[in-house]
């Protein structure tokens, strides 16, 4: 490439210097770097070099944009709204109180299999208008605290929700208070079916962020209880719940996992569902959903990517297209110096 | 004599007064003072080309009283103790360094954060450590800003520890200082004011001093004072005759009365009383710190200003610092950009008040906001500080999470590529001088881009466009024209010989001589023609101040005469008249030896009336050995004629007035010789006159040029010489450059108008197709009405319209109209509102030269133009008559040449030769516009996408200011992940080769049309900006709405899209790729990588091990790949039609490169000579 041929003021350079005229001469020393004449690759956008790029791109996309939305339409997904349907008839005037009010809470609710399911059958619940995200709870944790014992008393960050009765609260912070407490039991033809709630945090969490000699204490004694209670007991590495629960999730609306049902459900299958609705989202419009899906490669029933892949690939095949007849109607030879404005009449721009 | 020189000084009366009326220069005081000072100073230097006799600091000081008593420092010889008695006078030791170690921490930080870049950083910082609106953590809002200030604070004491050093060596080297009777070595930093100090030949002096005796008998010294203003001529000065012989005993009864300290290197002002006797004291007299004793076996002197009081260590200050064009423009859209942040703010305050009020009910014990604190028995509000507070906190802590929106980082980016850019252009084996060995220098790091947008280039001609290495080409003796000398034969230079005392004498310079006024020269005084050539070769050899130095050669039996002087002009004459035969020998101040033809003759020196610019002349009266006195008087032809004697040889007057005219329409300097002889009575007169006046305490300067204009009359003419000044090598090329590249050349010269419009030509300024409009008028009224006439003339002649500058650059002229401006009409121009007029007219000519110009209407015109446009200017000169013109322009460059180094000193770039005016300007200027101006519209459009995307994610976070993205790479993403880049690019990045660059010089027009940095291109990039932003956030959005992700797994995709996206975004931008750029860009991507792992590798932070959960899904790869290619193809798809279809010049030339298509079919032959182009309609 042209970039490469060094001028000649730089040969003559290299002569003086061979000659040795002066020994203190500041004459800069030649090299192709202080020269600015490295070689140099200096692609051009061509229209050949556009239209295969465009072309490129929608046979990369489009392939993969089908196989998304395959990979959406073969997941199935059952979305039970409950939070409303759980509260009886003479309650619903006031969801808040009902929930605050002790007592059982039990109810029952029937799922219908919608399609064959294939295990393993994922229970998430998703939670709707709750800011997992606000910048008062996603600080209020004290990430030392869980991971080891020593650090126990140390509750910085994690107010208002970090002493009970003067004494030090583990887990504390308004993330670990508002611990999600519904559960669910699930059952087909009147026969159990069994979740499998271990395994569903993120490995390194268990390992490396909750201890396994941290035990809860003091844990939901206040005058406010803001979730689930914790079995003091077990430590915070096996508390799964807790711990799906700490990974805050990024959106508003969000799903966590619930357990997992390793049975394969035929179509029609009924399901009942026996919940506990403890969890308050009256007080703030949330909405509670209980999820059934399996998965993909691509995860969960979503049909945004195969669309939006669709969409792209679609429109650069046009891009090629428009670009290839724009180019035989009116094409224009690459470095043609007529085009030079000092050689042509004043016309574009 | 200088007359170019001579002219310019003699307006320099006026600098003073004239400076507060233009507008221009009251700026220039207002921003840099020391500009200013450094300004008013530079305009004293032609003095020295006058008077020397110790009249030169009277001359300069508007007052010519006695210095009072509270303005001056009393020096009492040898007695430090008397003179630091009522004042303590700085020691001798200097301190260049800054700092101590005490003071360098506070010192070192109040200096840096002189930047406002910094201030807001560290205001940015501290209201984060407010506990209320902590957004990032500690660490991570001051790592940055400490980062900086660390990096800056170690370079810092790094060169501040060198300077230390530097200082003890110097403090701590020896001189011989007189102590109880004898000189003893002393430490330099213990020399005291007062003390008597000995220096001996090549040693450097330790401080100011005044000179009382040296080894000459008549009391010269000789200094080279290279360390002070980088003139490597030697320089005489003189002990006055009342001390040379009382070097050791009675000098304690010396007094030394002198001004306080200043800045002057070329001015003193002083009384020495000795004896009881008063002697006055000026420049002469006095040798100062820095300087080298030369040819001098030793010089004692008295102390006077010592450390850091020496005028060498007053005068040690930077340039003056300007600011880019670009950067004033950029500043345009900071503004605009703050706007916006403050627009992004409110938007999120309102929506946050909103969303406050809408569940101000529910607040309380919301899991995700628990307004209350039921911990303790009284139930109190956690942390909320009522509605308002929190909607102003909301407004602060927004503007913390966005204050990269305003790329603070860039000025520091700019900083650092500007230094880039210097570094290559001082590099540059293209603008290398051989001849005075100097390499490109960068004075003001500021302004590089400015290179890149000049529009007017103002040029100084002696010693700019030529060399001012003066040769002696002609001679007018008694009417006949000596102009032999083919200039084509190198055998016909005559180097004149003759043998003294076994030993051959030979000038150093050979000159071309005349055959027949060599014939005439050798023939002695016999014929009449003899007799006046005599005249006039003497009047050459003595009529000066050069001082013959006798050097030793290779050959023992052969000695070189070197002539030291200040004028060049006056070398030439004198190697001029040792060619032919009269060649001075020796000079002390009371005699000269000339040798006539081989034989040695001594001529009393009675007086000399140096050059002055008020007479512009010089005359010496010389005693001739048989008793006679003859006063021979040289000059410039305008004073001449005005002091000959008209009534005699009005032949010969009349044939030397002709012979001028054709030497300067020549292009030669021209000078007229004249003489007188006196009679005694005369003489006696004159001496008495000349005695009073030299030892006059008051208005010395007066008196001296009043007994010089008595002796200087009623002269006869002898004849005149030219000398000529050659056009530095490419030149015309350079011009012919320039002038394609569409930027309008001004040549402000003091020289006559016939030799202005003569260089003019043979620097292909003026061509033969080019109408010429002259304007000589005597009056303000004449002035204007030949403006007037001009201004029609030159509208008919240059075609239907060409006011606006696109028309002039796409060829549209018919006829090139040259503007030929002498500087006596310019005095009525300059200041009135006829200034206006000639700058219409200017704007319709192609070339304009002005001559007779003194240094100030140099700086006057530089700011006309600049008042009236917003186009770039550029002076350039290596004189002390245009630093007033290069620290008025936008950009001035200084050559290094023969005339000193004032104009290097003031400028703001230096180099060695005016054509390097070529590749600076179209090369390198043309690049760094390029980059920088690239730079500047990426780096808004880096951190904008960034910031963007944040406010997206807030809107979905109830509007309070959460990021999903680590807050360690929101601090990282503009000081690692992004940065390398962007410097990278702005360093390296070459649009077109410099080959293409400088054969084409119409490139040069994308500058002046602002094609990389306007208006339109800042908005479109931000319209990008959004999409690139929305795509970026709202596709992984969508495609995990309703999942289990967690924030930092999508904060991990956002941060690593943003960075690859703008990294591609400036690839896609790249011109040449080199293995630096491929490093720098895949390198930071790769570096953004590895720091995204670590930081997801630390299990204290929530975001443990989120990079590997989320990698580990297709959905994220799909995600990433899908926001590049979405957010790009809007982009693409504009630069490609764009390229294709409306492609510009560099696009084209860009093609051509590639496929080699600008030599085809003669285009170059179109492209060389568009002004001959008829008009193409």
């Amino acid at each position: 490439m042209s970039s490469t041929t060094a001028p000649s003021s730089s040969v003559a350079a290299g002569s003086a210097d061979a000659s040795g005229a002066r020994r203190n001469s500041k004459r800069p020393k030649y090299s192709r770097f202080t020269q600015q004449e490295l070689p140099a690759c200096k692609p051009i956008l061509t229209p050949g070099w556009v239209i295969s790029a465009f072309i490129l791109v929608s046979i990369v996309f489009i392939p993969i944009g089908v196989a998304a939305l395959f990979a959406s339409r073969d997941v199935v997904e059952i979305v039970k709204r409950y939070d409303t349907d759980c509260i009886p008839l003479s309650e619903r005037n006031d969801k808040v109180k009902y929930i605050q009010s002790p007592g059982n809470k039990t109810c029952t609710r029937n799922i219908t299999v919608t399609k064959h399911m294939k295990k393993p059958i994922y229970v998430y619940y998703q939670l709707d208008n709750f800011y997992q995200n606000h910048r008062r709870y996603v600080k209020s944790r004290n990430d030392a605290q869980l991971r080891s014992n020593g650090s126990s008393d140390d509750v910085s960050g994690c107010s208002p929700e970090d002493y009970s009765n003067g004494l030090v609260i583990v887990p504390c912070g308004l993330i670990a208070w508002s611990l999600f407490n519904d559960t669910y039991n699930f059952s087909r033809n009147n026969q159990q079916l069994s979740v499998n709630k271990r395994g569903i945090s993120w490995k390194s969490d268990r390992e490396h962020k909750f201890g396994k000699n941290v035990y809860p204490r003091n844990f939901q004694n206040g005058t406010l209880i803001g979730g689930a209670h914790l079995d003091d007991s077990i430590p915070l590495s096996d508390q799964e719940d807790l711990i799906v629960w700490m990974r805050t999730a990024a959106l508003p609306t969000f799903r966590k996992l619930y357990g997992k049902i390793e049975q394969d459900l035929q179509e029609n299958d009924v399901i009942e569902v026996t919940l506990e609705n403890n969890y308050n989202t009256y007080s703030f419009n949330g909405k509670k959903k209980l999820v059934l899906s399996t998965t993909s490669w691509l995860g969960g029933k979503n049909d945004f990517l195969g669309i939006a892949y669709l969409t792209v690939g679609g429109f650069c095949l046009f891009l090629a297209m428009a670009f290839t007849l724009v180019y035989l109607v009116k094409p224009r030879q690459l470095g043609d110096p007529s085009y030079l404005s000092w050689n042509r009449t004043p016309g574009c721009h | 004599m200088d007359s170019n020189a001579s002219i310019e000084s003699e307006s320099y009366r006026s600098f003073s007064s004239r400076r507060s009326i233009s507008s221009h220069h009251s700026k220039l005081s207002a921003s840099n003072s020391i500009g200013e000072a450094t300004c008013a100073e530079m305009g004293s230097k032609k003095v020295r080309h006058g008077s020397r006799g110790g009249a030169d600091s009277e001359g300069f000081n508007l007052s010519q009283k006695e210095i009072s008593d509270e303005d001056a420092r009393f020096v009492y010889i040898n007695d430090p103790a008397r003179t630091n008695e009522r004042f303590e006078y700085a020691r001798n030791s200097i301190r260049t360094a800054k700092y101590s170690v005490i003071t360098f921490l506070p010192r070192n930080l109040f200096e840096q954060f002189h930047r406002v870049a910094y201030i807001y950083f560290l205001v940015i910082a501290i209201l984060n450590q407010l506990p209320q609106l902590a957004v990032f953590g500690r660490g991570a809002s001051i790592m940055p800003l400490a980062f900086v200030l660390l990096v800056t604070a170690v370079k810092d004491a790094y060169e501040d520890y060198r300077r230390h050093r530097s200082d003890r060596i110097e403090n701590n080297r020896l001189a011989l200082v007189l102590v109880d009777g004898e000189f003893r070595d002393k430490k330099w930093k213990d020399i005291e004011v007062g003390e008597i100090i000995r220096v001996r030949a090549n040693e450097t002096l330790p401080c100011d001093m005044v000179l009382l005796s040296t080894s000459d008998p008549t009391g010269v010294a000789y200094i080279q004072t290279i360390n002070l203003d980088g003139e490597s001529n030697l320089k005489t000065r003189y002990a006055k005759q009342e001390t040379l012989s009382k070097i050791l005993e009675n000098m304690s009864s010396g007094l030394i009365k002198c001004e306080k300290p200043n800045r002057n290197i070329y001015g003193f002002h002083a009384n020495m009383e000795v004896d009881g006797k008063r002697l006055s004291l000026g420049a002469s007299n006095i040798i100062l710190r820095g300087c080298e004793l030369k040819n001098t076996a030793w010089a004692v002197g008295v102390a006077v200003y010592a450390g850091q009081e020496t005028k060498v260590m007053l005068n040690s200050s930077g340039a003056p610092s300007k600011r880019s064009k670009l950067e004033k423009r950029m500043n345009v859209e900071i503004i605009l950009l703050s706007f916006f942040l403050i627009t992004l703010c409110s938007i999120v305050s309102v929506l946050a008040a909103i969303w406050l009020r809408r569940h101000r009910d529910k607040l309380d014990n919301i899991p995700y906001y628990r307004r209350k604190d039921y911990s303790e028995t009284d139930v109190e509000n956690y942390n909320y500080y009522g509605w308002g507070w929190e909607i102003f906190f909301t407004f602060l802590m927004s503007v913390i999470v966005f204050q990269i929106m305003i790329p603070i980082s860039l000025y520091i980016s700019m900083e650092l590529v500007r230094v880039g850019q210097a570094f290559f252009m001082i590099r540059d084996g293209g603008m290398y001088d051989e001849a005075s060995n100097s390499r490109f220098q960068c004075r003001a790091l500021n302004i590089n881009e400015d290179l890149g947008q000049i529009k007017y280039v103002f040029s100084d001609k002696t010693g700019t466009l030529t060399e001012n290495k003066m040769e002696f080409r002609s001679a007018s003796i008694w009417g006949v024209d000596y102009s032999g000398g083919n200039p084509d034969l190198q055998s016909e230079q005559v180097a004149h010989e003759v043998e003294v005392d076994g030993k051959i004498l030979r000038p150093k310079m050979a000159v071309r001589a005349d055959p027949e006024l060599l014939r005439l020269a050798r023939g002695g005084r016999e014929s009449e023609q003899g007799k006046h050539v005599y005249d006039f070769f003497l009047a050459l050899a003595s009529c000066n101040t050069i001082v013959p130095f006798v050097v030793d050669t290779e050959d023992p039996s052969v000695k070189l005469v070197d002539y030291q002087g200040e004028s060049p002009d006056e070398q030439a004459l004198v190697y001029a008249a040792a060619a032919y035969g009269f060649m001075l020998i020796e000079r002390t101040s009371g005699h000269i030896v000339v040798d006539v033809q081989g034989e040695k003759q001594r001529f009393n020196v009675l007086g000399l009336h140096e050059f002055e610019s008020d007479r512009k002349r010089m005359s010496v009266i010389l005693g001739f050995p048989d008793k006679s006195v003859k006063v021979f008087v040289k000059g410039a032809d305008t004073t001449m004629f005005s002091v000959i004697d008209r009534t005699s040889n009005n032949n010969v007057l009349q044939a030397t007035e002709g012979h001028l005219l054709s030497y300067s329409s020549m292009g030669l300097r021209t000078l007229v010789v004249g003489m007188r002889e006196l009679s005694n009575s005369e003489f006696d007169k004159w001496y008495i006159a000349f005695e009073a006046a030299s030892t006059a305490l008051m208005g010395r300067a007066a008196l001296l040029r009043k007994v010089a204009s008595s002796i200087e009359s009623n002269l006869c003419v002898i004849g005149a010489s030219a000398i000529e000044d050659k056009l530095q090598l490419g030149v015309p090329e350079a011009i012919e450059s320039l002038r394609m590249a569409d930027i309008k050349v001004w040549v402000l010269t003091g020289d006559k108008q016939e030799t202005a419009i003569s260089i003019g030509y043979s620097s292909r300024l003026l061509t033969s197709r080019m109408n010429q409009i002259i304007i000589n008028s005597n009056s303000k009224e004449l002035c204007r009405k030949s403006l007037e006439d001009a201004i029609i003339k030159a509208k008919k002649l240059s075609g239907p319209n060409v006011s606006s500058n696109m028309e002039g650059s796409s060829g549209a002229v018919t006829i090139p109209v040259g503007l030929i401006i002498d500087g006596t009409s310019l005095v009525y121009i300059l200041d009135s509102e006829l200034e206006e007029l000639l700058f219409q007219l200017a704007s319709h000519c192609s070339v304009v030269l002005c001559c007779r110009v003194a240094p100030l209407q140099k700086a006057g015109i530089v700011a006309l133009v600049k008042k009236r446009t917003s186009d770039m200017t550029l002076a350039i000169g290596d004189g002390a008559n245009d630093v007033s013109m290069i620290q008025c322009a936008d950009v001035g460059i200084g050559i290094s040449g023969q005339e000193g180094r004032q104009a290097v000193m003031a400028s703001d770039f230096a180099m060695g030769q005016f054509r390097f005016l070529v590749p600076l300007l179209l090369v390198h200027g043309h690049w760094n516009y390029q980059r920088m101006g690239y730079m500047i519209l990426y780096n808004f459009y880096r951190n904008a996408v960034f910031v963007l995307i944040l406010f997206w994610y807030v809107l979905y976070t109830c509007f309070t200011l959460t990021t999903a993205i680590n807050e360690w790479s929101s601090v990282l993403y503009s000081v690692i992940y992004t940065s390398v880049p962007t410097i990278v690019v702005g360093i390296l990045d070459k649009d077109l080769s410099k080959r293409t660059l400088s054969k084409h010089p119409q490139l040069y027009g994308a500058g002046h049309r602002q094609e990389v940095y306007n208006s339109k291109h800042f908005w479109l990039t931000m319209v990008d900006t959004i999409w690139q932003s929305a795509a970026a956030f709202f596709i992984p959005l969508l495609a995990y709405r309703k999942s289990t992700v967690d924030g930092p797994s999508i904060g991990d995709l956002w941060t690593l899209a943003a960075v690859i996206l703008v990294n591609l975004h400036l690839a896609m931008d790249i011109v040449s790729w080199t293995w630096v750029t491929h490093a720098a860009i895949w390198g930071s991507i790769v570096a953004t990588v590895i720091c995204v792992i670590v930081i997801d590798a630390i299990p204290i932070l929530p975001g443990y091990w989120a990079i590997f959960h989320a990698a580990g899904t297709w959905v994220f790869w799909l995600c990433l790949l899908a926001i590049i290619v979405a957010a790009l193809v809007p982009r693409l798809v504009v630069k490609f039609f764009h390229q294709y279809y409306c492609p510009s010049d560099i696009q084209i030339a860009r093609e051509a490169e590639k496929y080699g298509r600008l030599r085809d079919h003669g285009t170059v032959e179109i492209e060389m000579n568009p002004i001959l182009e008829p008009p193409r309609r």
